[in-house]
């Protein structure tokens, strides 16, 4: 032994060895024989009825056709899932398989090499799949995750609350919802239900203005340059002051959960407001928060964000999102495959059937029976241009920084040009 | 990863209990520390040293490494950035709005939430019929969980919906949206915490009353004492190592407030209800600013520190005398 070793090399050894020794625990020794047993460990959030247990059957169906291959299922709630995987990708070990939604986030676990480049495995198929969902799973040319659901942000609106309050047709400009909320305001009607407390349902209002104002290079630009101080970004927070100072949510909401029993689904799915601007599930968990358990069944309808006069953006320009799964860094051989089955023609069919998802692959959009759906994959298929949910598509604190300052917005402690300050401020130190 | 550490030391304490028997024979009372003594000592002390290395001291000092780095939380920290975090802290508006709800929390808790307390305790104390009754329904809520609580009062409290909105209509008042009010949700948030935790307090004090001898009132009755004068010269002074007590739980409590609001507001709305633990989580969980994360949490935990070691100090040093703070004297 060398009597001249330091203490430092000595530390730096042990380091090492404990360092190896941590990061053999954590993998599950998959990545050996791809016919071996391997064990598929897979995080999803579909944890209630009906996609749980449309989930779990593909999982058994896959078991039964691959012996040697275990699926072990950890269905979480959103926010649980958001939690654990924070601890798990911190210590490095993420599942094999698990809920993503693209975006910063997704980059942020690409950059600390995390997660599992999928572009030469899926390249055979990912052609199949609608090119607007597999885009904010697409990192500097290359394929993280697969998207299982895709779908848009758009006004869920109450025909009856509109028809009494004289509004004959959706609005199709800002001036026109403007004036709309005016009439429903005027008929003692509450116009628009919004979730305040939990912020992300408002920075939809100013996202969607900023692409109608600014067009989706608007957007695109502030991505790269983290610079959100432009005169169109201002105008957006401008256009939707005009809005705020119309008064028209629901009493309390700055307080308001989205899915409490007295959350914005639920005042919707009550009748107790007549619009609100969510994304595709919005019916169903109008349905499922009211009272009823019903929702507003035909009485409810879809209309697109209206355009803004002299604004670079098109009407037609979507705003959303969906859902998919990423590959951890250690996973088993079989688990690309086992995601590839879970993506067929015919499984994107079932879980489409079950109301909750809108399936990706081009041939199961058939599979959709749900009519509001339907509407929803009707008007993504003619979508001019496509943008992430900007708490998605963003690095985190950027995208928090967007829901916490359009938070602030709608309680009135700051100005459309504060904001972009502050969100710049952000941005810029990212 | 300091879970199996902790079962490994379990492991490691079993059999050294058999070797202390032996070392305890050798030990004589009183004198100095003998080697045999020293080994028992030494064996006692270890597992519980190294679970608290592992469990406080440890996690205490990466935070205090990691609050030094621009740091997302993946890796290593690299991008050392010396005390840009705690400068950065000092200016946020949010965090010394958290230094600031944290003092008018502590302020209400010690002005109205202990007084309530101390004068329910002394009321539950006097022959009352169904004075069991009341001591358990008072004392009720601090037996749920802080979410349990959470729930159930955004429920209550709910503004379109809720049973305090409908009862305070009827009053012909609005309760409904206290939470949505940037102006009164913090004093909501403490009526909140006050409900779940008074019943402790007064718990508390009235285990101590019981324990003052009826000798004392009784002479000073017979001294012509008023009841005031009974409560003001007597109670008061023999309660006050519970009062002294109970001040330090509050505030350290008050401190690291976060669950209740969590659930409550979320720390809104435009952060009008944030503490520093919910300000520290947002960073943290929500914006993966793990370092900015870590030097609010060192801040937290100095502020405990100091105010605990000072107020042990200065004000509990009487109650506590013999145990800690006069240990050099004592020799």
């Amino acid at each position: 032994m060398n009597a001249h070793l330091s203490r430092r090399t000595l530390l730096g050894l042990l380091g090492a060895g404990a360092g190896a020794h941590l990061l053999s625990g954590c993998g599950d020794g998959g990545s050996g024989d791809p016919d071996g047993p391997q064990a598929i460990n897979w995080w999803h959030i579909q944890n209630t009825e009906p996609m749980l247990p449309v989930w779990a059957a593909m999982a058994q169906e896959y078991q039964g056709a691959h012996s040697g291959v275990t699926v072990e299922i950890q269905p979480l709630e959103n926010e649980a899932f958001k939690a654990k995987l924070t601890t798990a990708t911190q210590a490095g070990s993420p599942p094999d398989l698990f809920q993503s939604w693209g975006g910063g986030t997704l980059k942020q676990q690409v950059d600390a090499g995390l997660v599992k480049d999928l572009t030469d495995d899926v390249k055979p198929w990912i052609g199949s799949l609608l090119p607007a969902a597999v885009q904010p799973f697409t990192i500097d040319g290359k394929v993280y995750g697969v998207p299982f659901d895709v779908g848009m942000v758009g006004f869920w609106y109450n025909k009856a609350l509109f028809d009494a309050a004289g509004v004959t047709a959706p609005p199709t400009t800002w001036a026109g919802l403007l004036d709309a909320v005016r009439r429903l305001r005027a008929a003692g009607t509450v116009p628009i239900a919004l979730a305040g407390k939990e912020k992300w349902p408002g920075h939809y209002y100013w996202a969607y203005l900023a692409m109608r104002v600014g067009g989706l290079g608007a957007l695109q630009q502030a991505a790269k340059d983290g610079n959100f101080d432009t005169p169109d970004f201002v105008a957006a927070g401008e256009r939707l002051r005009e809005l705020i100072d119309l008064q028209p949510f629901q009493k309390g909401f700055l307080g308001a959960d989205y899915s409490s029993p007295d959350g914005q689904a639920a005042t919707m799915g009550n009748g107790g407001a007549a619009m609100e601007l969510m994304g595709q599930w919005a019916p169903s968990v109008q349905a499922s928060s009211s009272t009823g358990k019903k929702g507003l069944g035909d009485k409810l309808g879809f209309f697109v964000f209206p355009a803004v006069d002299g604004g670079k953006g098109s009407a037609s320009d979507a705003f959303g999102g969906g859902n998919g799964f990423a590959v951890g860094k250690d996973a088993p051989a079989a688990t690309v495959d086992f995601l590839r089955s879970l993506l067929s023609v015919d499984n994107q069919r079932r879980a489409a059937k079950t109301g909750l998802v809108l399936p990706t692959v081009r041939e199961a959009v058939d599979g959709i029976a749900d009519p509001n759906n339907k509407i929803v994959a009707q008007t993504l298929a003619g979508a001019t241009g496509f943008q992430l949910y900007l708490d998605q598509a963003y690095p985190p604190a950027v995208g928090q920084q967007v829901n916490d300052s359009v938070a602030e917005l709608f309680a009135g402690n700051k100005t459309p040009a504060q904001i972009v300050k502050d969100i710049t401020t952000v941005a810029k130190s990212q | 990863m300091t879970r199996p550490s902790a079962v490994a030391d379990a492991s490691r304490a079993a059999p050294a209990t058999h070797r202390s028997a032996a070392g305890r024979g050798a030990a004589r009372r009183g004198g100095p520390p003998r080697p045999g003594r020293r080994g028992a000592l030494a064996v006692f002390l270890t597992p519980a040293l190294l679970l608290f290395l592992s469990l406080v001291i440890a996690p205490i000092a990466v935070a205090g490494y990691a609050s030094l780095y621009k740091w997302n939380g993946f890796g290593l920290p690299e991008n050392f950035v010396g005390l840009d975090n705690y400068t950065r802290a000092l200016a946020d508006p949010t965090f010394r709005g958290d230094l600031w709800r944290g003092f008018v929390l502590i302020v209400l808790s010690l002005t109205v939430q202990l007084p309530a307390a101390l004068g329910l305790a002394m009321l539950l104390n006097q022959p009352l019929r169904g004075r069991g009754v009341y001591r358990l329904v008072f004392f009720a809520p601090y037996v749920l969980s802080e979410v349990t609580t959470a729930v159930l009062f955004t429920l209550v409290l709910s503004p379109n919906r809720g049973l305090g909105g409908a009862i305070s209509r009827w009053l012909g008042a609005d309760a409904g949206a206290v939470f949505a009010d940037p102006d009164t949700v913090l004093f909501a948030v403490f009526l909140v915490v006050s409900w779940k935790y008074f019943g402790l307090y007064m718990m508390l004090f009235l285990a101590a009353r019981q324990g003052i001898p009826k000798e004392l009132s009784e002479a000073a009755a017979t001294d012509g004492a008023t009841a005031w004068q009974a409560f003001r010269h007597v109670t008061l002074p023999l309660l006050g190592p519970t009062i002294r007590i109970s001040v330090f739980l509050s505030v350290i409590g008050t401190i690291q407030l976060f669950d209740m609001v969590w659930v409550l507001t979320g720390g809104g709305p435009i952060h009008a209800s944030e503490t520093m633990a919910v300000t520290m989580y947002q960073y943290g969980f929500r914006r993966f600013e793990v370092g900015y994360a870590s030097a609010i949490s060192i801040v937290m935990f100095l502020l405990s520190l100091v105010f605990a070691l000072t107020y042990q100090r200065v004000v509990l040093r009487r109650d506590t005398e013999g145990a800690l703070t006069t240990q050099g004297a004592q020799r």
